[in-house]
């Protein structure tokens, strides 16, 4: 459980009620798709992160690890995503480690619901939930509000609309897993080039039973050509007022370290 | 009333370079359209070659800079080693996090260069502390949308201390130029293995 820090809130409040807008959060107005195989499950995302209409990241991650078996798309506020994601994956670590089991994609889906449920829809996490787990392979949504869907074929975000589209169109039951990754890559591609949300490059992380392989910018459709003109400054152009040179300082600076000897002092005990 | 971002202006920018990090800020402290300060710092300094920024509602900027520099002291004091920029960048994402729902109104950049590898590290945070890894460049403040065009078209891989200090500061220069709320003046720190360098610019004082 996060222990969120209100202390802000009513300064804040009052702001706004005077008309203050609210802050602009970075959000990743998104293209996140998921789709089960035989013998596995593939989930792949676009990669801009943007504040507004200002493209804040070009190549942001939004395949989040929850286990090695389990991971997760998110959508919507990027730091709600982000921290979601890694506060279940923390429990669901300390859960296994307790039960002594593998963590299972349910477990994994039901506390983000019910997380996110306890929030009312105030934590804009959108998530796409897949994994291998021993009871076989699973493929969830999970809302900001709550509720969750068990589906073959997702997709969710800005561009889940131009995703879908692809899926409705080239989906079919029983594909093999260079299909499924194939057609996740399309549905995000899709998304990059029709949703102004979306943009920049494929990442795709692939679940099967023994192993996941994520494939970080597994397309990169957008590569920046490189400048025909270099525009470094000759040394001198900009007027400098005053100039000074920091060293570096030690250690010794803040508190005081000793070495300790071999010989000199009690041994600390260390448990064999 | 407009938004807490903009009330009191500046402006913040980090460049990765070869083996160098920059990172330099304007210097106003304005109330809207009146100028209240022409030396306002906005990068503070929380080790050898841990380096913040901060640009936003300048109350905060003071209550937050003073929060990191308790919190790195006691981490200074508990961990009895400096802290690495890549720590520090998830000790300010989790504590602007903590306060999903009262943020602070300010947007934080962080630049260094890893104590073992030598490595350059800048990375940039929204105010609830999603964090932006960037392989080149970050901005904030209210010149953002200058800085995005200016370090576009000026950044390049693979400058050295010199060259980053004058692409930096041409950058910043000309982008608070056409920002009414920042300017007067600028700092920047060139970040080497060795050294750090601050420079203290000429800028247009209107």
């Amino acid at each position: 459980m996060p222990g969120f820090d209100f202390s802000n809130y009513n300064r804040n409040a009052a702001l706004h009620a005077r008309g203050v807008p609210l802050p602009k959060a970075t959000s990743t107005g998104t293209t996140i798709v998921g789709c089960i195989f035989d013998g596995g499950v593939g989930i792949a995302a676009d990669t801009r992160a943007t504040s507004g209409p200002i493209v804040a990241d070009k190549n942001c991650e939004k395949l989040h690890y929850i286990s090695p078996n389990i991971w997760c798309a998110g959508a919507g506020t990027a730091a709600d995503t982000e921290f979601t994601t890694a506060l279940i994956s923390s429990q669901l670590e300390l859960h296994s480690l307790s039960t002594g089991r593998k963590p299972r994609v349910v477990t994994c889906m039901t506390m983000l619901k019910q997380h996110l449920f306890r929030y009312q829809g105030h934590i804009g996490a959108y998530l796409v939930v897949a994994g291998v787990d021993p009871t076989g392979t699973h493929l969830f949504t999970v809302h900001a509000h709550g509720s969750t869907d068990k589906l073959p074929y997702v997709t969710m975000g800005s561009g889940s609309l131009a995703a879908m589209s692809v899926f409705e169109s080239q989906w079919q039951p029983s594909l093999n897993r260079d299909q499924a990754v194939k057609l996740c890559a399309d549905a995000i591609e899709a998304g990059i080039w029709n949703d102004l949300g979306s943009g920049s490059n494929v990442d795709v992380a692939i679940i099967t039973a023994d192993k996941t392989t994520l494939r970080r910018n597994y397309i990169k459709p957008n590569e920046r050509t490189a400048k025909l003109r270099s525009y470094v400054f000759p040394k001198g152009t900009t007027a400098v007022l005053n100039e000074k040179i920091i060293p570096k300082g030690d250690l010794g600076k803040f508190i005081s370290v000793e070495e300790l000897t071999e010989e000199g002092g009690d041994k600390m005990e260390v448990d064999t | 009333m407009p938004s807490p971002f903009s009330i009191n202006g500046g402006a913040c920018v980090a460049m990765v370079g070869k083996d160098c990090v920059a990172i330099a800020c304007d210097l106003r402290l304005g109330l809207q359209a009146l100028t209240v300060s022409n030396n306002f710092p906005k990068v503070f300094q929380y080790g050898d070659n841990v380096f913040l920024g901060l640009t936003g509602l300048a109350t905060d900027v003071s209550t937050v800079s003073d929060l990191f520099r308790y919190k790195v002291n006691m981490y200074r004091l508990r961990e009895e080693r400096h802290i690495a920029p890549r720590t520090f960048a998830n000790l300010v994402s989790s504590s602007l996090y903590e306060r999903r729902f009262g943020p602070y109104f300010v947007s934080p950049v962080v630049a260094g260069l890893d104590p073992k590898t030598g490595a350059p590290f800048i990375c940039g945070f929204d105010s609830i502390g999603c964090i932006d890894f960037a392989q080149d460049f970050i901005v904030s403040g209210t010149a953002t949308d200058q800085l995005f065009g200016m370090c576009e078209s000026l950044w390049e891989p693979g400058l050295g201390p010199d060259e980053l200090f004058e692409t930096i500061s041409q950058a910043l220069l000309n982008a608070v130029d056409r920002d009414a709320l920042s300017g007067w003046g600028a700092h920047v720190y060139i970040i080497e293995k060795d050294k750090v360098t601050k420079r203290l610019l000429k800028g247009r004082q209107d």
